[in-house]
Parts: C-alpha cells; structure tokens; sequence
C-alpha cells in the first residue's frame, strides 16, 4: 500500500511538473522572444544604419560606371549571403519609429532577426518580385499589423544605396502551399516580369500557422541615398498602428 | 521526487526553502536559454513561409 502511494504520488508530481514546463513554454515563446528578438533587431538596425552612412558612396569603382542618372540598386546587392541583413524595412503605417532588418533567407533562424527575402526572388527595386516573410506574433512580430495595410500605403525599403517606396495594392489570403504569391510576377507563376512587385507574407490568422496573410506592394520610387528620401512618403497615415 | 530532494538539501526549513528556489531559477534559465530555442523550430506553429510540398527549412523548395 504504501509503494502504490509512493508510485501515485511520483506520477502526480511528474505531471504537474510536465504542466509547469509546458506552461513556461508557452510564455517563452509568447513574451521572451519578443523581448530578445527586439532587443537584437534594434541592434541590427542602428549597425545596419552605421553602414550604410559609412559605405554611402560605394568602394568599387565598377559600381560608379554605366549610366549614371538611373540608380541601379542591383549592382550592390548582388550575391548576399545567406543569413546576412541587407536592408531595412520602414512602414509609416506601423508607426513613425518602425525599423526592421531585412535579412537574405526565410529558415527559422533568419526569421528570429528580422524579415526574410525568400531567395531567388529578385532583390527590392529590381524588375520581378521582392519576397519577404516575417512573422505575425513572437520573434518581434516585424509583420505583426499585416492586415492594417490599406491600398496606398508606402513600404520603404532603405539599402545601401537607395530608398526604394513601394505602394501597397492588394491582399490576398492563401495556404501555405500557395508558392505562386511569391512568382516574378505575382499570382502569374510562368508570366515573364515588366514591372517591380514586393510580396509580403505573414502568418493568418495571428497566433495559427494555417493560413498566410498576403500583400502585394508594387515599386512607386527609387531615390539615391545621396538626394534622401522625400518626407511625405515617411508621413504616418491617420489610424496608423503605431 | 520532490520529497527526497526536500530531504536532500541542507540546513533548516528557510535554506531549503531559499536553496529550492534557486533551483527552479536554474530549471527557468536552462530552458529559456537553450531548452526552449532548441525545441520552439520543431513546433508546427512556427512555420510561417510559403513553400511548395511539405515544410521544410530548405530554401530550394521554394518556388521561383
């Protein structure tokens, strides 16, 4: 009687200690890596920025060459390797101070640190499609307001070399399987690119991984970094987020 | 188990107490720190790109 108490008692405390971890998870993965995630993306933004003031006027000569009135964002963006910030992101709609990290990659890591361009798609100001993913909660949540995006508003994306504004289109919400949203042209798999597309891809709805909110930007501007970026595409529209 | 643990630390009713608590401080960081991050990309709810086929955290089998 008192071995079966005994073996009673252990299974209880083992499942209530099983219960106390699941829940510190839960509160892990809820809280803490919001806390950690934002912390290190807004390091990697300021040595992003850093960056880009000291390496404003590119160190290859070769980049200097060919016409010189059409800024071409390409030439410094070729071959980022995998893992590594490239670009940040800056969405009035989410408020006047938000900055993230665009990084080359959409593996798990990657998406720790900021947004992911799915690679192979074309890189932000180019003909063709520039594909992100971030994600809709934890991990900062760097596309958490996703669905407040309305027809109009700007997505700038700052390099080393340019400010690239996008314009907000459309939505669409898919399943993940729908690698479409991400082609050359979007929804168009096959179709050959005339025009520069953003695509970016969150999770629907929040805190569930079945769907995918989508959102198709299309390219408005390019501005060098030497001429700045005009303030009224930074302007917060009224009802923004942040 | 906690019972024989109870037993196992030294000194009178608030050391146990106070060393207990320094425990499962312990248990906390470990799994916030190296438990959790090692387990959270094995979670189905932490997927969230489009992809072609079934998930995987290879690039190649996204679609162009």
């Amino acid at each position: 009687m008192k071995a079966l108490r005994w073996v009673v008692g252990t299974i209880g405390e083992v499942l209530i200690t099983l219960g106390v971890l699941l829940l510190l998870f839960v509160a892990w993965q809820l809280w803490w890596t919001d806390v950690t995630a934002n912390r290190e993306q807004a390091v990697a933004i300021q040595t992003l920025e850093r960056g880009f003031t000291h390496d404003s006027i590119p160190p290859d000569p070769t980049a200097t060459q060919g016409p010189a009135a059409t800024p071409d964002p390409l030439a410094t963006l070729k071959n980022v390797p995998f893992g590594e910030a490239f670009a940040i992101v800056r969405i009035p709609r989410f408020g006047a101070g938000y900055a993230r990290p665009v990084l080359q990659g959409t593996d798990h890591p990657t998406l720790g640190k900021g947004v992911g361009h799915y690679v192979g798609t074309a890189m932000p100001g180019v003909v063709g499609n520039f594909a992100t993913a971030g994600h809709r909660t934890t991990y900062g949540k760097p596309y958490a307001d996703i669905d407040k995006l309305r027809t109009g508003d700007f997505i700038v994306i700052e390099t080393k070399s340019n400010y690239i504004v996008y314009a907000v289109q459309r939505h669409v919400i898919v399943t993940p399987d729908h690698v479409e949203v991400i082609a050359p042209v979007p929804q168009h798999p096959g179709a050959t690119p005339t025009e520069a597309w953003m695509t970016m891809t969150a999770c629907n709805p929040k805190f569930s991984a079945q769907q995918r909110y989508v959102v198709f930007s299309k390219l408005m501007r390019i501005f060098t970094r030497a001429g700045g970026l005009p303030a009224s595409f930074m302007a917060v529209p009224p009802g923004a987020v942040g | 188990m906690y019972g024989p643990l109870w037993r196992l630390l030294p000194g009178r009713r608030p050391v146990k107490a106070l060393l207990s608590l320094i425990l499962a401080a312990g248990v906390v960081v470990l799994c916030f720190l190296w438990v959790f991050p090692a387990i959270a990309p094995l979670m189905p709810f932490n997927d969230n790109t489009i992809q072609s086929g079934s998930p995987s955290s290879d690039p190649t089998t996204m679609a162009p």
